[in-house]
């Protein structure tokens, strides 16, 4: 029951629990009103809060209840009717909103509570994620060592310090303790330890190649796991106290190098290995992870790679090497034979006037004594002196003649002439001596052989003449028959010349010529010996007959020249030989048969060949020349134009003109281009005129110049009314041959 | 009759020391050679158009040497060639020689040299122009007085 609020009672005993409840509720009330306080700061501090209105709606709950325990304070002691009118209301607002709190709590708790799992969800989303960041980071990394072994690895050439480099960069990429790299040996039954990581000069340990682990290691192309105790792994005391470090081998292919020999092992396959060892450092409780595997693999491969390129570098220098020392060697040979054929050429050039001179002196005065008048033993003795220097000039000229063929500067000069004739000449020239030894000699012209030929008559001779004495010469008793005739192409074809094939054409037509004795033969296998230079077959019979030996070795070259072939058959010893030669000789186009000369290189007088009205072309720049060109010309008989261009020649040149002379050593001024436009300029070889060249120059570049451009003849500065005169005579004359010579060279 | 054969003896002689003296050579001879009643005045048109061709040549050669800036050795050259060609043409021996030499200092573009060259060329011709002026005249008064000189 409860005491009149209106009394004030004491402070009893009993009334300090009132004065407890007093504090506490005070206490309450103030908390009470703080929090929403607090709430509210925080909230407004932060951003994501979503549910606000439930705070103002928990924080009406809470003043109100602070309220209530406040005004609870008053009704302690006596109070009014106000008082507790405003408790009662304060009550009741608590009651109400609080039950509405509650409520709505109801509603708003499993939100929150779902945030939470999503939270978590996300946490560990968030874990997953960074583990595989981790991973593709790792990934990466490895990438990157890899791309750093293998720049590493190509970025020489040198075998030692790629593999060097190997070892260095993969030790430091994955911490390895010890790596190796065991190569096969030359006989390819051991690896033997090449290089290591750690060890700076590996002693030469040697594993037999066909052991099981190994094998296991080269059948595959991947990396594999070993035991850190078979022989490859075991290359270093045992430095930690437990547990060696795992232990990877993977092969690298090697080049197959073509310096291996071994061809004594037929189970030895092509493809040879190198293998590599990596281990991890001892005790370190690491072990070998799949991409880490995978590097090592990838790094096997550019190792081999890297390796195959620098053996064939390695190889490709030695042969540059190989090669320059050659070029080297070659150029100093080469050097040495221009110094060689430079001396011997100035050594010939020397010698050609050097000794000539002496010899002609010699013999023309022997011979000049020889008309005096001499005892017998005088005669004798000037006879023989004519005699050895006659013999010592003909060796002379021999040797000289040579050499100038070896040089292939000797060229035939072609000409017309009477075939018949050469054979006569030779005939004579022999008689004397085969009268003196008694030997008949006789010449068969067939009727078929053109009377005249175009070629070179006194090679010809010369060849037919030599061919001839050494019939002579070797025949002691008998005859000598020498038959000419016009080879016709089934007899051409000689089982001893199998690789001459002659092809007779229209202007041209091969002469064979046999020369049969009946001396004292050759044997079968000095025959191929003839025809070479100083070689003499050593029968004593033609010990004494002196000669240099050189005779037929220039008869071949001139016979090949002119392109044909000569050849010497005999049936043995003391059985006679027969030599017959072959040659090609032009046939001179005949149009009219009164024009042609009996001897056209006996004398240039052909007496006054009558010129009178042919019209001639010249040009010349220089007007003195010009002027006295010109009245050479006109002594001649000739109607001379004069022009001073080439533009002018060009344009007045026309098929009347027989002749065009035209000086070319002019410079600035191209005679040889005026050529070569009349050539165009008149395509029927009948209309053109013929066309000369004056020049100055004698070599052979001017020459070879105008022969170049087709030019009929070239006369030397200053021109001489008889050197005129015989030039044009010929060239008029010959006209109708211009197909078969070629060039006239007059005038040197 | 006597004049003429004296003036042939003269004339003669002359032409035989212009050979011996080496101012003309074969070349020449034939030139005369050449004269006969078609041309009757051969020689002297060669001679004339030498000593014009000459004059022109030396003239130009000396214009072009004078140049202090630069000389154009291809058209002293060119001169020079014309020269010796003219020369050998007429049997000019001498002037050709010169000539000759005068060709080799160009090539080596030696001014000096080419200078000296010019000189001589200039002495040799002059020599020759009076000497074969002095044989045309001789030529004349034998001709005049009717005699021949074949």
């Amino acid at each position: 029951m409860e005491s009149c609020n209106c009394i004030e009672p004491q402070w009893p005993a009993d009334e300090l629990l009132m004065k407890y409840q007093y504090i506490s509720d005070f206490f309450i009330a103030l908390a009470y009103f703080s929090i929403p306080l607090e709430l509210i700061y925080f909230v407004k501090k932060s951003a994501v809060f979503p549910y606000r209105w439930v705070l103002v709606q928990f924080g009406a709950f809470i003043v109100l209840c602070g309220a209530t325990h406040l005004i609870n304070l008053w009704t302690f002691t006596m109070h009014s009717r106000t008082v507790a009118v405003v408790m009662t209301t304060a009550k009741v607002l608590t009651a109400v909103v609080s039950c509405a709190t509650a409520l709505m709590l109801v509603h708003i708790i499993p939100d929150l509570l779902s945030v939470k799992t999503r939270e978590l969800f996300l946490k560990n989303k968030a874990a997953e994620l960074d583990r595989e960041m981790g991973l593709i980071r790792t990934q990466e990394e490895t990438g990157r060592h890899v791309r750093m072994l293998t720049h590493e690895i190509r970025s020489t050439l040198d075998r030692h310090t790629i593999l060097k480099t190997t070892l260095v960069e993969l030790g430091r990429t994955l911490g390895l303790e010890e790596c190796a790299l065991w190569m096969p040996t030359r006989t390819g039954l051991e690896l033997q330890l090449s290089y290591t990581l750690r060890q700076q000069n590996p002693v030469g340990y040697t594993v037999p190649i066909h052991l099981p682990v190994i094998n296991q290691v080269f059948s595959s192309s991947r990396a594999v796991k070993i035991s850190p105790n078979c022989p490859v792994a075991r290359l270093r005391p045992l430095s930690g106290k437990y547990v060696p470090g795992e232990v990877v081998a993977v092969r690298v292919p090697l080049l197959h190098l073509s310096n291996f020999q071994i061809n004594d092992w037929p189970e030895l396959s092509t493809k040879r290995y190198a293998l590599m060892v990596l281990m991890l450092p001892s005790d370190s409780a690491r072990q070998w992870h799949g991409h880490q595997l995978e590097l090592v693999e990838v790094v096997a491969d550019q190792v081999a790679v890297a390796l195959s390129h620098a053996a064939i570098l390695e190889e490709s220098m030695r042969a540059r090497d190989l090669l320059m020392d050659q070029n080297v060697a070659l150029d100093l040979a080469r050097r040495e034979a221009e110094t060689a054929i430079r001396a011997r050429n100035d050594f010939l050039a020397v010698m050609n006037h050097e000794m000539r001179t002496p010899m002609h002196a010699i013999i023309a005065l022997s011979s000049l004594l020889q008309e005096t008048e001499l005892t017998p033993e005088q005669r004798l003795m000037v006879e023989t002196i004519l005699k050895s220097s006659n013999l010592l000039a003909t060796l002379i000229n021999d040797v000289l003649d040579v050499s100038r063929l070896e040089d292939g500067s000797l060229q035939l000069d072609l000409g017309i002439f009477n075939l018949c004739a050469v054979f006569r000449e030779v005939l004579n020239l022999i008689k004397p001596i085969a009268s003196v030894k008694k030997l008949h000699v006789s010449l068969n012209l067939a009727p078929d052989l053109p009377e005249y030929a175009i070629g070179d008559e006194k090679r010809l001779m010369q060849t037919i003449l030599n061919v001839v004495g050494n019939a002579v010469k070797f025949t002691k008793e008998g005859s000598i028959s020498i038959t000419a005739f016009v080879a016709k192409s089934e007899s051409l074809r000689d089982s001893r010349a199998p690789e001459f094939f002659p092809v007779p054409s229209d202007n041209h037509f091969y002469l064979r010529v046999q020369v049969k004795d009946s001396g004292s033969g050759i044997s079968t296998q000095d025959i191929p010996k003839l025809f070479t230079k100083f070689a003499q077959t050593q029968s004593t019979a033609t010990r004494n007959s002196g000669g240099s030996g050189l005779g037929l070795a220039i008869c071949k070259r001139f016979v090949n020249l002119m392109e044909g072939h000569i050849w010497i058959e005999s049936e043995g010893l003391g059985k006679g030989c027969t030599a017959i030669f072959t040659v090609k000789l032009g046939i001179p186009e005949r149009l009219n048969e009164s024009k042609l000369p009996l001897m056209p290189k006996v004398s240039s007088n052909h007496g006054q060949t009558s010129f009178s009205g042919l019209k001639v072309l010249v040009m010349d720049e220089n007007g003195v020349s010009r002027m006295v060109t010109k009245g050479l010309l006109v002594h001649l008989g000739f109607e001379v134009t004069m022009v001073s261009s080439s533009d002018e020649c060009l344009h007045v040149v026309s098929h009347e003109h027989k002749v065009v002379l035209m000086d070319v050593c002019v410079p600035g001024m191209d005679g040889y281009e005026i050529a070569v436009q009349i050539h165009e300029k008149f395509t029927k070889s009948h209309e053109r005129p013929l066309i000369v060249a004056l020049t100055g120059n004698t070599d052979k570049v001017t020459k070879e110049n105008c022969m170049r451009v087709g030019m009929d003849g070239v006369i030397l500065k200053p021109v001489s009314l008889d050197k005129m005169r015989s030039v044009l005579s010929d060239l008029l004359e010959h006209r109708f041959f211009r197909g078969h010579i070629e060039m006239k060279n007059i005038g040197d | 009759m006597d004049i003429v054969s004296q003036l042939q003896r003269q004339f003669i002689d002359y032409s035989a020391s212009l050979h011996h003296e080496g101012f003309v050579d074969d070349q020449f001879t034939q030139l005369q050679k050449l004269q006969d009643e078609n041309s009757p005045d051969f020689v002297v048109e060669v001679a004339s158009l030498f000593f014009e061709d000459c004059e022109k040549l030396i003239n130009n050669m000396a214009r072009a040497l004078e140049q202090q800036q630069g000389v154009d050795f291809k058209q002293v050259d060119a001169s020079v060639h014309q020269l010796k060609g003219s020369s050998s043409s007429i049997g000019a021996v001498r002037v050709k020689n010169v000539c000759i030499s005068f060709r080799s200092f160009c090539e080596a573009q030696n001014r000096e040299g080419c200078l000296r060259c010019l000189q001589q060329v200039t002495h040799e011709y002059s020599l020759l122009k009076n000497k074969l002026q002095t044989l045309f005249r001789l030529e004349q008064q034998l001709l005049a007085a009717g005699g021949s000189i074949k």
